[in-house]
């Protein structure tokens, strides 16, 4: 059993969790994942890192409200215990050897970018971030940002808080100013990450993406969260999760995240009625 | 006077109209009457042949000798010298190929049901012993096992009876590797299993869950931190392969790990679970293995009409003779000499069939074996909306990409010499993870004798 350290609602359906799991903490590193269940009888899910702190053996998750097991997790509190904990997996971020990169997060993906950005920032390389949301009382992570970045473009898409429009806009807009990259890292939907990437190749500039497809496991063993990087399939959970954004075939793993979709609605229905019923 | 009958007595079980509708064990087990009346056509032969055809080395006659005088908890103590997991095994162990195949009266009718009165035996000892477990004396040295399937089991309860004081590592949340994630609960009910895991806690073994090795510690932090002499390698062959053929990340395409996973370890099947699983209605499972055979039957009872494509015939399907029965009996259509070379998809990306080639046999090469080779023109298209592959699968290259100076083969398979002993010192490997893919019997006496090996090795 794991304790829940601390749980706080950065949005309405995004929240942040830190969880007791010592040794979890003193390997994690950026851009690894974890794999949890909520209860005895749960699913597995991935989620990746968010932050870690390998004195007090806490690792950070931050997730977003989609499905039954992200509904229940969202239903426990402070003090109490998820079932299991697993990780680090995955390989971790590179951030070795650059001078200057730009970090592209878009929504609750911004809460795997972050770690990612500190990550560089503290190697000594020069970040410049941008974040996007759909609209202002979505935006997470704002001063963690800050604190990383050099330089930070805020983005919603209906303007209501930075600049308005999509994170491309905002990304070519630097790479106009006559900034080199030496790398792009773009974590957030799968749609986002694939238009990046469309307009990093046309400036010809690396971009590493991050991929959180649907796992059981996390160790190589199912062969679910296959996907195909550059004409080859790779699993994510033990050839990434992070892959050359310019290789990854992004129309078939949108497909693939597809897969569950109806059940998981029904599922997240389900559990909000339980939850209902208990309060009434 | 041994009883005569050229037959075994017939296992009882589940009808198969029945039983391809629900999760239950397929095979009921012996009453007492019919456990004594098979044991006593055991002639109890000098020579013991079905003992060599043992990979533990069960001393099958005394065994059932037991069984035939009605002293079934001594017949408990005879098996358990040698196995550690009779309800296990008598359950899924390829009895024909070895005691059976073995026995004196399998040359004129059928050998001795070896494989159900073992069975019977653990069963019988599961619901009537009250014997309590002796906890032996702890040595006070420190080991620390890999795995929580049939090598890691077998290795630790070795090591325990001796007092050892043991630690296994399984990165899932349940202990039994492949006997809870694989096999399914109509074969092995995951009762037994966790009742095999309680016997060896009872014994002193800890069993830490959510315990990556090479991820979370290293072999290295193991046996410099956390204070282990000697470690054990079960981590088994989990990668399963694909045929890369075009349209194998279609949605609807499975691995049979995945598949199995889902149904056995996160029970998708039953109603209200948390974990999602795919309905097909037309499935087709690729191979011709237990596993393919495990994954057909499961989306049988979730369903769907199952076709088994197989690219050789009937004659070379390497699952066991029984599986295949039951597969037959419950329905399950099977098409040979026919492999796929494309999976095809709708506009969303789900599966709605493949192309198939047909195949013929070669005639014998050398090695006197037949090869499947494509029939030229002979192009089939198979309307189905699942796929489940389940070609075989690789050893795990997460603990070998983390362990410096561990050698392994080219194809991924720890080297180990026949007592285990690794190219590292202390190191000891064993099951699928030395061997590739093979059966929970050869994987325990892996687990044995690395554990022999072991202790020697400690103890000098």
């Amino acid at each position: 059993m794991y304790r829940i350290v601390k749980k706080v609602a950065l949005n309405p359906t995004v929240t942040l969790m830190d969880i007791e799991a010592p040794f979890v903490a003193r390997k994690a590193k950026p851009g690894q994942f974890i794999i949890l269940r909520v209860d005895e009888d749960g699913e597995r899910i991935p989620l990746t890192v968010a932050d870690f702190d390998r004195e007090k053996g806490i690792v950070t998750i931050i997730f977003q409200i989609v499905g039954g097991t992200t509904e229940r997790l969202n239903h426990k509190e402070e003090g109490e215990y998820i079932a299991d904990f697993v990780g680090p997996l995955g390989k971790a971020t590179n951030v070795e050897g650059k001078k200057k990169v730009a970090v592209v997060g878009g929504g609750v993906g911004c809460a795997i970018a972050y770690p990612v950005a500190k990550a560089f920032a503290e190697n000594g390389t020069i970040v410049h971030s941008v974040i996007g949301f759909r609209t202002k009382d979505l935006v997470i992570l704002e001063d963690e940002f800050k604190k990383a970045s050099e330089r930070l473009v805020m983005m919603t898409d209906d303007g209501s808080y930075g600049e308005k429009g999509v994170v491309t806009n905002a990304l070519e807009m630097l790479i106009k100013e006559g900034n080199e990259y030496d790398e792009v890292v773009c974590i957030g939907p799968v749609i986002m990450m694939k238009f990046v990437c469309k307009l990093t190749k046309e400036y010809g500039i690396k971009t590493t993406v991050s991929m959180n497809p649907i796992m059981i496991d996390g160790t190589g063993m199912c062969g679910g969260c296959r996907l195909t990087v550059g004409g080859e399939t790779k699993f994510a959970c033990v050839d990434g999760p992070e892959f050359d954004g310019h290789l990854v075939d992004f129309d078939e793993a949108m497909k693939r995240g597809a897969t569950y979709r109806e059940f998981e609605a029904a599922e997240r229905e389900k559990v909000c009625n339980l939850f209902k019923m208990e309060v009434e | 006077m041994p009883n005569m009958s050229l037959v075994k007595n017939p296992m009882p079980s589940q009808e198969p109209d029945v039983r391809n509708k629900n999760f239950s064990e397929v095979a009921l087990g012996y009453s007492e009457e019919q456990a004594i009346d098979e044991a006593q056509r055991c002639l109890n032969c000098k020579m013991k042949p079905c003992v060599t055809g043992c990979p533990v080395q069960i001393d099958i006659p005394r065994f059932i000798g037991f069984v035939a005088a009605g002293e079934f908890e001594k017949a408990y103590e005879v098996i358990t010298e040698s196995s550690s997991l009779p309800a296990v095994c008598g359950r899924v162990c390829p009895q024909e190929t070895q005691c059976e195949s073995k026995c004196v009266r399998g040359k004129k009718g059928e050998p001795v049901a070896i494989g159900r009165l073992e069975r019977f035996v653990a069963d019988w000892h599961n619901q009537n012993s009250t014997a309590a477990v002796k906890v032996p004396e702890k040595n006070g040295h420190k080991v620390a096992v890999i795995g929580s399937g049939p090598s890691g089991l077998t290795c630790a309860g070795d090591l325990a009876k001796k007092g050892y004081d043991v630690t296994i590592f399984e990165a899932l949340h349940l202990p039994g590797g492949v006997l809870v994630y694989g096999i399914p609960e109509f074969r092995l009910p995951k009762a037994i299993v966790q009742k095999e895991i309680d016997s060896l806690k009872a014994l002193g073994v800890k069993v830490e869950t959510n315990m990556v090795i090479g991820k979370v510690l290293s072999i290295d932090e193991l046996m410099e931190e956390q204070g282990f002499e000697a470690v054990f390698i079960g981590s088994g062959a989990g990668l399963p392969r694909f045929m890369k053929i075009p349209g194998e990340n279609l949605n609807g395409v499975f691995s049979a790990n995945e598949f199995l996973t889902r149904v056995n370890l996160m029970k998708a099947y039953k109603d209200g679970a948390q974990t999602p699983i795919y309905h097909g209605k037309k499935i087709a499972v690729v191979g011709g293995g237990n596993v393919a055979m495990d994954a057909a039957r499961c989306a049988k009872r979730l369903g769907a009409d199952v076709t088994v494509v197989y690219r050789r015939t009937q004659n070379e399907l390497p699952a066991r003779h029984e599986e295949v029965e039951h597969a037959m009996e419950e329905g399950i259509v099977f098409k040979f000499l026919t492999n796929p070379t494309e999976i095809k998809g709708d506009d969303k990306g789900w599966v709605c069939g493949m192309t198939c080639q047909e195949m013929e046999l070669s005639e014998p090469d050398e090695s006197g074996r037949r090869k499947p080779v494509p029939k030229e023109g002979a192009i089939i298209d198979f309307e189905c909306d699942g796929v489940i592959m389940s070609i075989g699968t690789s050893p795990n290259p997460l603990i070998k990409s983390t362990t410096e100076g561990l050698e392994t083969q080219k194809w991924g398979g720890i080297v180990a010499d026949e007592n285990g002993q690794t190219s590292r010192a202390h190191v000891y490997a064993g099951g699928d993870a030395v061997t590739g893919a093979a059966t929970v019997i050869l994987a325990m006496g892996a687990g044995k004798t690395a554990a022999g090996a072991i202790d020697k090795d400690l103890m000098g």
